[in-house]
C-alpha cells in the first residue's frame, strides 16, 4: 500500500508515463541499485550478438533495405518468433520473475506517431545503418565518431518532447 | 571452440539469442524489451527542462540504462577478443553502388568514408550523422519504439499497432535507401 502511495504521488508523472507503453513496467520491489547488474549482463550477450552477426554493420543494413540480403530478414524473423512463443508460453502457465513478482503486459494503443513518426525512424535508420540499439554497439567497438550520432539522437528525442503537444497523434 | 566463435554467426543463431532477451528480461524482474526510451530518460536526467514529457522518476527506468551499458560493454569485448580477421563480404552490387560514390572501405562495420570526425566537416557527414541520428531520436519516440521495443518485443506480444510501426520503418528505410540516400552520397 505504501509503494502504490509513492507511485501515483504525482499525476502529472504517471499520466506523462502512461502515455508510452515502453515506460510503465512497474516494479513494486524495491532492489538495491546494483541488483541492475543483472540488465547489464543481458546487455552485454546482446552487444556480442550485434557485432558477431554483423547487426550493426552498416553494409548489412543497406543490403536489407535493397533486398540484397536475407541475413536482417532472418535475424529480425527468429528474433519474433522465439520472442513469441516465449510470451505465450509465460502468459500460459502464467510464469512468475525470479523474485516471484508477477510478469505484466500492456497493450499498445495505436496513434498516428506510429506511421509518422515510423517513417522517420525507418530514413534515420537507413541512414545510420543502425537504429538505437546497435549505435550503442558501434560506439562500444571502438567508432568514437557515433558519439556525435547518439547525441544528435538525443537532441532528436529531445526535440520530440518539445513539440510534442503541437504534432498530429 | 573460440574459431567458431570468431566467425560471423548465422541469422538464425543470432536471431534466437536475440528472441530469448525478450523472456530473460520479462523473467528478470518483468521487463519490457526496449532501448530507444534510454534517449527519453537520458533527456529526463540531463535536460528535463520543465518539458512535460521529461518529468518522471527516469530513476525507477535505470535497468533500461544498465542494458544499453552492457550493449557498450559487449561491442568493446567482442570488437577487442572476439573479432575475426576477415573482411566483411558485401553484396557485389552494393559494392559497385557504392564505389560509384566513392565508397570502397569496406574494412569496419561502419564505413569510415562517411562516419568520422574528419566527415563532419563535409555536406554529406553531416547529414548522415548529425540528420540521421535526429531522423532516429525523433523518429523512435514519436512512433513510441524501436526496432527492439515494436518490432520485436512488440510483435511477440501480438500488438497491431507495432505491426504498423515495423511496417512503417521498413517502408521510410526501402524509400531512404534507394529513393533518397543515392542523392544524398553524391554530395
Amino acid at each position: 500500500m505504501e509503494n502504490k502511495t509513492i507511485v501515483h504521488s504525482n499525476p502529472a508523472d504517471y499520466q506523462a508515463r502512461s502515455l508510452d507503453t515502453m515506460c510503465i513496467n512497474e516494479s513494486e520491489l524495491k532492489h538495491p541499485w546494483w541488483y541492475n547488474f543483472k540488465y547489464l549482463a543481458v546487455g552485454l550477450v546482446f552487444g556480442v550478438v550485434f557485432v558477431k552477426a554483423e547487426i550493426i554493420s552498416w553494409f548489412r543494413i543497406q543490403e536489407m533495405f535493397r533486398l540484397q540480403s536475407f541475413h536482417m530478414y532472418g535475424v529480425i524473423g527468429t528474433a519474433v518468433v522465439v520472442g513469441a512463443i516465449s510470451v505465450f508460453l509465460i502468459k500460459k502457465w502464467k510464469v512468475k520473475t525470479i523474485h516471484g513478482e508477477e510478469i505484466t503486459f500492456a497493450d499498445k494503443k495505436f496513434n498516428k506517431g506510429q506511421i509518422y513518426g515510423g517513417l522517420m525512424f525507418g530514413f534515420g535508420w537507413a541512414i545510420t545503418g543502425a537504429c538505437p540499439g546497435p549505435l550503442f554497439a558501434q560506439l562500444g567497438t571502438g567508432v568514437l565518431s557515433i558519439s556525435v550520432v547518439i547525441l544528435s539522437a538525443i537532441a532528436g528525442t529531445w526535440t520530440y518532447g518539445y513539440l510534442r503537444e503541437k504534432l498530429p497523434h | 571452440m573460440i574459431e567458431t566463435i570468431s566467425q560471423p554467426w548465422p541469422w538464425y543463431v543470432a536471431g534466437a539469442i536475440i528472441g530469448l532477451i525478450v523472456p530473460a528480461l520479462l523473467l528478470l524482474g518483468n521487463k519490457h524489451f526496449g532501448i530507444s526510451s534510454n534517449l527519453r530518460h537520458i533527456c529526463a536526467a540531463c535536460f528535463p527542462s520543465n518539458i512535460p514529457f521529461f518529468k518522471y522518476d527516469w530513476k525507477k527506468e535505470s535497468w533500461n540504462l544498465f542494458f544499453v551499458g552492457g550493449i557498450l560493454l559487449g561491442g568493446f569485448l567482442s570488437a577487442q577478443y572476439l573479432g575475426s580477421n576477415e573482411p566483411i563480404q558485401i553484396h557485389p552490387d552494393l559494392a559497385q553502388e557504392l564505389a560509384a560514390y566513392g565508397i570502397t572501405d569496406f574494412s569496419g562495420l561502419v564505413p569510415v568514408q562517411l562516419f568520422s570526425f574528419d566527415a563532419l566537416f563535409s555536406a554529406k557527414g553531416l547529414i548522415m550523422m548529425i540528420g540521421g541520428g535526429f531522423l532516429v531520436g525523433f523518429g523512435t519516440r514519436y512512433a513510441g519504439g524501436c526496432t527492439s521495443g515494436h518490432a520485436i518485443m512488440g510483435l511477440s506480444n501480438l500488438q497491431w499497432p507495432s505491426l504498423v510501426a515495423t511496417i512503417c520503418f521498413m517502408v521510410g528505410g526501402f524509400i531512404m535507401a534507394n529513393f533518397i540516400l543515392p542523392y544524398i552520397l553524391s554530395l
